[in-house]
């Protein structure tokens, strides 16, 4: 190596250039590949969407089935009505909650799921007939151990019933929390009941530990109480009146939805019913 | 370096001068990514890439890199690849990539790949760096797939997820070993490797250092 690599000029010299061709070429990967990239997320997510409603077999063409099946419709959450505002194929309920004008804070005690904003709308995925589904598959998130945790439910016509569970997006411990997505888990799910008395806004639907007594419980996962903190938190928001409830309403039946001013909610009382 | 020729920089670094069994470099993600087949060689792929090209292309520039500043030279030229590297993985492998997570941004801290750039690439032609570089992927790729291979069978009764030992769960007779798909079950096995390969090329075994005292005798003691 020759003495004048050593000095400043030359370090400067070589330093900047280096950061200008790695920085192209990171950045020329970057975008370039992009488009793809989304294009895997994005089917990715129907396959999750498939798979939450029992649709998925392996080898199907994603999209095509989606396609024929799924209608994503957006629903603007206090009311529990559709809303033709925005485009279910583009809306973004993490964007939404962003926003002012689409999303609001949470205040401390509200806060259950750990989200700290949540949007005022949000896409669900209704199989079947669009006025009558088979099934509506609901987004939810909230905070788990590690981190946040973004998944889906399935519920059956009834608005009531549980048909599955799954995460798309966490990042629990492997073994353990990560046991969410384990199909042996995912099955006890089915058949469970969100509310337990007809008319209840508020979710009785919770994980507990030594094995589930009754409809409205689900064995937790063992070894990963935090992480099945997170999950009942995230079920007990987004299912109650802040959430889905007043949608849910709609589809069950002797229901009628409460006054939407009115969300005082507590989720003590639910849970032990 | 005397003897640098081709085939020996290629071949050598598989079997004579691993770097995971000789040199004991890289373990850390030995440990983590051998669960299952499909994900060491992915693993084994993105590393050998790395590998190769930042040999390469740190060999290219080694006139000009200042030697107060090779190190982060080294380190930006490695980064900037592993990046392209986990780009392409989320384009194309999106399952892959889900599954490999953190693993292949920690390439940037593999040993194996900054003592290849420092060792290796700073003193010899780009050519040589280059199958230096593939030749050390390889090594590290044979230590994956054989970890892998072990603990995903032993593990979950299947190889690149076929299954051959039929599991209780799935209704079969195999109780799968737990285990082995712990990272601590890779520990063992690259061990045992380590005393495989040293039983076979005995020249590996390291010059002892010190001797142990023997234990003194009974009657000594008295």
């Amino acid at each position: 190596m020759a003495q004048g690599n050593n000095s400043i000029k030359k370090i400067l010299i070589v330093a900047f250039a280096l950061c200008i061709v790695c920085s192209v070429i990171v950045s020329t990967a970057a975008v370039a590949l992009r488009p793809t990239q989304q294009l895997n997320q994005e089917l990715d997510r129907k396959t999750n969407i498939l798979n939450v409603a029992r649709l998925y077999e392996p080898g199907m063409d994603v999209e095509e089935e989606f396609q024929a099946q799924i209608t994503p419709r957006v629903v603007e959450l206090e009311t529990g009505e559709y809303t033709d505002e925005f485009d279910p194929e583009t809306f973004d309920g993490f964007e939404a909650a962003r926003d002012p004008a689409t999303g609001r804070t949470l205040s401390g005690d509200r806060d259950i799921a750990g989200l700290s904003r949540v949007e005022n709308y949000a896409t669900v995925y209704l199989v079947g007939d669009e006025e009558n589904p088979d099934q509506i598959v609901l987004p939810i998130r909230g905070q788990g151990l590690w981190g946040r945790m973004m998944g889906f439910l399935s519920i059956e016509g009834d608005g009531n019933t549980i048909i599955s569970i799954t995460y798309y997006d966490h990042s629990e411990t492997p073994g353990l929390g990560a046991e969410v997505n384990n199909p042996r888990w995912q099955a006890q799910w089915e058949g469970k009941e969100i509310y337990a008395e007809e008319g209840d806004l508020s979710p009785a639907i919770h994980l507990t530990k030594g094995g589930a007594s009754n409809e409205n419980e689900v064995d937790a996962l063992s070894g990963a109480t935090l992480t099945s903190n997170g999950v009942t938190n995230m079920l007990q928001f987004w299912l109650s009146e802040e959430g889905f409830a007043p949608y849910l309403a709609t589809f069950r039946s002797g229901t009628e939805p409460e006054d939407a001013e009115n969300t005082e909610t507590d989720f003590e009382d639910g849970e032990g019913a | 370096m005397a003897d640098v020729n081709a085939k020996s920089v290629l071949i050598a670094p598989i079997f004579q001068n691993n770097p995971i069994a000789l040199q004991i470099l890289g373990i850390c993600s030995a440990l983590a990514v051998t669960t299952s087949m499909s994900v060491s060689l992915v693993m084994a792929l993105a590393v050998i890439f790395v590998t190769a090209l930042s040999s390469f292309f740190v060999s290219l520039i080694r006139n000009h890199i200042p030697s107060a500043i090779r190190i982060i030279v080294q380190m930006t030229i490695i980064a900037s690849l592993v990046i392209v590297v986990d780009q392409i993985l989320k384009a194309y492998a999106y399952e892959m990539s889900k599954q490999l997570s953190v693993f292949v941004g920690l390439i940037i801290t593999n040993c194996i790949v900054m003592g290849r750039a420092e060792g290796f690439a700073m003193s010899n032609t780009p050519g040589m760096s280059f199958l230096d570089g593939i030749g050390n992927g390889l090594g590290y790729g044979f230590v994956l797939l054989v970890v892998g291979f072990f603990r995903e069978l032993l593990g979950a009764g299947s190889v690149f997820g076929f299954t051959i030992l039929p599991t209780v769960q799935n209704g079969g007779w195999y109780v799968p070993n737990g285990l082995l798909l712990l990272p601590p079950s890779a520990f063992f096995i690259i061990g045992l490797l380590i005393w495989v390969l040293r039983s076979v090329n005995p020249e590996q075994v390291e010059v002892t250092e010190f001797k142990m005292k023997e234990n003194s005798k009974p009657q000594e003691a008295v």
